[in-house]
């Protein structure tokens, strides 16, 4: 059961590519970005998860000193938060730069603007 | 036609390349080295009952940091991008129609409520699931319900900036503290580390974490506000 996480991560992956190669309207192509965002942030999180354990946070059920054999490994959590906050970041970048293209050339369509095209 | 084929092959090989990956992937059923250390030394050493918050704020510190100067990076570069186009902006002409009943009562009874959880979650993050950066995106969820029942609400953006700069030159303020008093750069113990469990323990962790929300909640409310002003009339 542990790597359905796994698989439904990648499969956004594949689903988020194919929609950023695909798609000609800009923000379409933001969200399959932000859909393939999620599913590295998932497989990430499905590589830390250990069978049986619990979330790396201390407190009466998961005493200190049994720590080491009770809670999953805390980095790719830590390590996710970032890649989350990161990725929102991004997002609104892209978004922004959306606006722009809207605003010079009055289509969200990336295959009417040719200027690096020859 | 041909493009869509060569987009469907890449697809098939990142596919296969996938599977392969989840094939062979044996869970681990012990913590590694790494993750061993943390679990051992983080409740002695630095206090905190929260192990992801304790690397993130204080173990891996300045990658916190380096995260926070991005944040603050994306969100100058968003006002800057958008601010060259509302030189030509006129003051909006057009009425609105009104929200609703339902929606305005909603946002006046929640959003202090979503404000007084935000603040709860990023004080209580060295104890609780939670943190700086997911208090501060509540605390910008409120600004952003603000702004849905009033789209031509405008926030204060020197109130924003003044609570951006103060939080981060206290974020690094707390750093060269830690530099001084306590083990290096960060370093929590400049404060007293308290009984395991409590609100005020950990250190420095809840005070540079609330000063991370409350610097993610204003550049979270700065993106907001400067993509509500490209509003048209």
């Amino acid at each position: 059961m542990d790597w359905i996480a796994m698989a439904t991560g990648f499969i956004l992956i594949l689903m988020g590519l194919y929609g950023a190669l695909t798609e000609r309207n800009i923000l379409r192509i933001i969200v399959s970005f932000t859909v393939a965002n999620t599913g590295v942030n998932l497989v990430l999180v499905a590589v830390g998860y250990m069978h049986g354990r619990t979330a790396p946070i201390l407190d009466k059920t998961v005493p200190v000193a049994e720590a080491v054999a009770r809670i999953i490994d805390p980095v790719p959590q830590a390590l996710v938060l970032t890649a989350i906050v990161i990725g929102l970041g991004v997002t609104a970048m892209m978004l922004t730069y959306a606006y722009k293209l809207y605003e010079e050339k009055g289509t969200l369509d990336v295959s009417k603007c040719r200027d690096l095209k020859w | 036609m041909i493009r869509n084929f060569a987009v469907f092959l890449l697809l098939l090989g990142l596919g296969a390349i996938f599977l392969h990956l989840l094939d062979g992937y044996v869970p681990a059923s012990e913590l590694n080295q790494t993750a061993r250390y943390y679990a051992e030394h983080t409740a002695q050493d630095l206090g905190a009952a929260n192990i992801v918050t304790a690397i993130i704020v204080t173990y891996r510190g300045l990658d916190t940091l380096g995260e926070v100067t991005v944040l603050f990076l994306a969100s100058t570069i968003i006002g800057m991008v958008l601010a060259q186009g509302s030189k030509r902006q006129r003051a909006l002409q057009r009425k609105l129609p009104a929200s609703g009943e339902l929606l305005t009562t909603g946002s006046r009874l929640l959003v202090p409520l979503i404000l007084l959880f935000g603040a709860y979650v990023f004080v209580n993050g060295h104890l609780t699931p939670g943190g700086g950066f997911q208090g501060g995106a509540i605390i910008a969820s409120a600004a952003l319900l603000v702004l849905l029942t009033d789209p031509l609400k405008r926030f204060s953006h020197k109130l924003i900036a003044l609570v951006e700069s103060i939080s981060g030159l206290v974020f690094v303020g707390v750093g060269v503290l830690g530099m001084l008093l306590a083990g290096g750069f960060l370093d929590n113990r400049i404060l007293p580390t308290g009984e395991f469990g409590a609100l005020f323990s950990a250190g420095a962790i809840p005070l540079i974490y609330s000063f991370v929300g409350l610097k993610v909640g204003a550049e979270f409310t700065s993106m907001l506000t400067n993509l509500a002003e490209t509003e048209k009339s």
